[in-house]
């Protein structure tokens, strides 16, 4: 039984330690209600566009707004829509989960754009945006950066340019984009990401540069929300074999809405298959398994486990890594039902299964240990 | 080195006291001249000329991520007599089936045999005379081994047609596809291929390889061939997704499933994320009536190699059984250089009742042999 993380205070303090577990929900997703409420972040030329040129949403198909899995029915506006506003998350997450910080990463689709430049402007929009609307309303809020990844040199004056910000303590892409994202071009990025002690989050979700498939386009969206599963072993693999992760040893990179249960069986391919050609990329000095155990993380909403006890432990003992797993509530995506009504209920954003001893590292300290500016607020 | 060694005394795995079967070895011709006397003057002509046509730039066989060595084949498989790997049936007889005391081989013919060729018409005069090669030039001589359907997958009825022409022949034992189709496999363009499998009592078999002509990761082009290998599991994953949720296995119930060199380990996350999922989005697939993971139970069987190597070994029993232990086949992948001997490829820590299913007994219900 996953227990109910006590609520109030700041996270950090001796006495905050003390008191008890504090939760730190790594992934949660603030919906932009249209371009109309981007526009006032956006330069003249660039508002005028929007107006002009008749851009109302940058909503993705990779989570159609009306489609179950994009908003848990309970948490669904009289519009139909996600929640645009802080109080809301605060009423059907933060509170009811327990979470004393959440990270936002929003998801609306700048990084679909084509121009480079609207990309940008459209990105810069939806980052101060964030920044306005949400983290300077709920001190418990801390963001990712969005970045424009088509164009390296935007994408990293975007981290130069919010860096400075210590509540934004992570860096934002999507898993599905032009390239793998270990092809060498985007080191200027990572190298941006050690710099400022931000890890590399990656997100679910698809730019639509490629079909979700290998194999083409998908026919439903239950294809396409599985296949995300598929990407985020491309692009682990990517990082793995062109050296990202040798090359920035410093770096985290934090896998988000990607399911869990892939990583064993991926690992065991690639490091077979490491050993028999790894003369072709003699930079990978070490076994792909401990190198992501050391710089990669991956939060729970979906574990992509059946329930069972027993076989969520095994699992566990196939990843080898108690360090590895961050909690997220993926809210408002429909992942699981129910609240807690009481300290010391199940806390039903907890995925079944997961034995009650990890919990705090998963919801507190494996966290801290990924976001070196989570840790901020304890020394103040 | 990259080169696996297999023992070099002859012997047969003890633990097959079902017999030993084989389901993936490639066959080769040492040249397209072996395939001329079963095509058309026409189609002869445009082989010669323009040749086979991947879904990618490169030409005459040259794959777009160069292999580890030639062929992607074992330094020691070159007939003494000349030739390619695996193209001398004497040699084969000698290095494999005799050496390891193989009672079934199956054959999976690869590249040339003009699947997924970008022409559909000369994909289907090339299917034809590499079916017509596998029994003249294997299957006639030699009674350990079974011949796959090589079919010109991207055209449907052209498959159901070639099927049909084997159908009812012993010498046959299953349907070859390769895992990189144009569209997902449960496309109901490729329907036709599994409607007359199934009335064959033909397994479909999808072999790892082939060009979608999409980038092999959803992300892009990856760079490297340890990517194109590893990124085999991907793309086999999402046929599995398809053929599920496209209701592949609803529609056509007697359909039976092979995965041939594409990993297994992966397939349990698979059913599970599928069977999750599924719970928040039946709304959209309402012909879904069966769990995902109940149509993956029964509906599909996998090969061993390449097997996932877990750092403890232990670990691949939980995998082997969540799958199911009559679901997996033995594989060689002879005459390829990550070749597995049969003596050595199932840890021991296997109970030997299990190895004897995997070594033959599960393919030996599954073919009906």
């Amino acid at each position: 039984m996953a227990f109910w993380p006590r609520r109030g205070g700041r996270l950090g303090g001796e006495t905050g330690m003390a008191e008890g577990l504090r939760a730190i929900d790594c992934d949660v997703h603030p919906m932009v209600p249209g371009m109309r409420v981007l526009i006032p972040y956006m330069d003249q030329f660039w508002a005028d566009q929007v107006v002009e040129r008749g851009i109302t949403t940058l909503d993705t198909q990779s989570w159609p707004v009306h489609a179950p899995k994009t908003i848990r029915p309970d948490w669904r506006g009289a519009n139909g829509r996600g929640a645009d506003r802080v109080e809301l998350l605060r009423a059907q997450a933060l509170d009811r989960f327990g979470a004393d910080i959440a990270i936002l990463n929003p998801l609306y689709g700048v990084q679909l754009v084509f121009n480079e430049d609207m990309a940008n402007a459209f990105t810069r929009a939806l980052n101060d945006w964030v920044r306005a609307e949400w983290l300077d309303r709920d001190e418990r809020l801390r963001a990712s950066i969005v970045i424009p990844m088509h164009n390296v040199e935007h994408a990293v004056a975007e981290i130069e340019r919010l860096a400075p910000d210590r509540r934004f303590v992570q860096v934002l892409s999507l898993v599905m984009g032009e390239t793998p994202l270990g092809r060498r071009h985007y080191w200027p990025v990572y190298e941006a990401c050690v710099r400022h002690g931000l890890p590399f989050g990656i997100h679910a979700g698809s730019a639509y540069r490629h079909p979700q498939t290998s194999v083409g386009w998908t026919s439903w969206y239950f294809e396409e929300y599985a296949a995300n599963q598929q990407a985020f072993q491309s692009t682990l693999a990517s990082l793995i074999t062109e050296g990202v992760l040798t090359k920035f040893p410093a770096l985290r990179v934090v896998l988000l809405e990607s399911g869990v249960t892939w990583l064993p069986a991926f690992l065991w391919r690639l490091q077979k298959v490491w050993k028999g050609v790894r003369f072709e990329i003699p930079w990978v000095d070490r076994p792909p398994a401990e190198l992501v155990r050391d710089q990669v993380r991956l939060t729970v909403q979906p574990l992509d486990a059946p329930d069972d006890a027993d076989v969520v432990q095994r699992l566990l003992d196939h990843l080898r890594s108690e360090e590895m797993l961050l909690w997220a509530s993926d809210w408002p995506h429909w992942q699981f039902d129910g609240v807690a009504a009481e300290p010391g209920e199940p806390n039903p954003a907890v995925p079944p299964g997961l034995p009650e001893a990890l919990l705090p590292k998963l919801m507190r300290d494996n966290p801290l240990a990924t976001y070196p500016r989570l840790r901020e607020g304890e020394k103040a | 080195m990259n080169v696996i060694q297999p023992l070099a005394h002859p012997g047969k795995p003890p633990a097959a006291t079902l017999g030993l079967i084989d389901v993936d070895i490639h066959p080769r011709p040492n040249g397209i001249e072996a395939f001329r006397p079963y095509l058309s003057a026409r189609w002869w002509d445009y082989l010669t000329t323009y040749g086979v046509r991947a879904r990618h730039g490169f030409f005459a066989g040259q794959p777009p991520f160069p292999k580890a060595q030639p062929l992607a084949s074992r330094r020691d498989a070159w007939p003494p007599g000349g030739g390619t790997p695996a193209s001398d049936l004497d040699f084969l007889r000698h290095q494999l089936l005799d050496n390891y005391g193989v009672d079934v081989g199956v054959l999976n013919p690869l590249q040339p045999s003009g699947q997924g060729d970008r022409n559909n018409a000369f994909s289907a005069a090339m299917a034809h005379a590499v079916n017509e090669w596998q029994l003249e030039a294997w299957l006639r001589k030699e009674p350990r081994l079974r011949g796959s359907v090589v079919v010109p997958y991207e055209d449907g009825p052209a498959s159901a047609a070639e099927i049909r022409k084997r159908a009812g022949d012993p010498n046959f034992v299953q349907v070859l596809m390769m895992s990189r189709t144009a569209e997902p496999a449960g496309n109901p363009r490729y329907w036709p291929i599994y409607e007359a499998a199934a009335e064959a009592g033909l397994p479909v078999a999808f072999h790892a390889f082939g060009y979608s002509g999409w980038a092999m990761t959803n992300g892009g082009w990856p760079s490297f061939y340890i990517e194109e290998v590893s990124e085999h599991a991907t793309s086999c994953q999402n046929q599995v997704i398809s053929l599920v949720v496209e209701g592949v296995f609803e529609r056509i119930p007697t359909l039976k499933v092979i995965l041939i060199e594409c990993g297994f380990a992966w397939l349990p996350s698979v059913a599970w994320r599928l069977d999750k999922h599924w719970r928040m989005l039946k709304d959209e697939v309402p012909h879904l009536r069966r769990a995902p993971s109940e149509q993956i139970r029964s509906h599909i069987w996998v090969s061993t190699q390449p097997m996932e190597e877990p750092e403890r070994a232990k670990h691949l029993l939980d995998i082997m059984g969540w799958i199911g232990w009559d679901r997996i086949l033995f594989a060689s992948d002879y005459p390829h250089w990550d070749f597995d001997d049969p003596r050595e490829a199932l840890p021991g820590l296997i109970p030997a009742e299990r190895r004897r299913d995997i070594l033959g007994g599960n393919a030996r219900a599954l073919y009906r042999l």
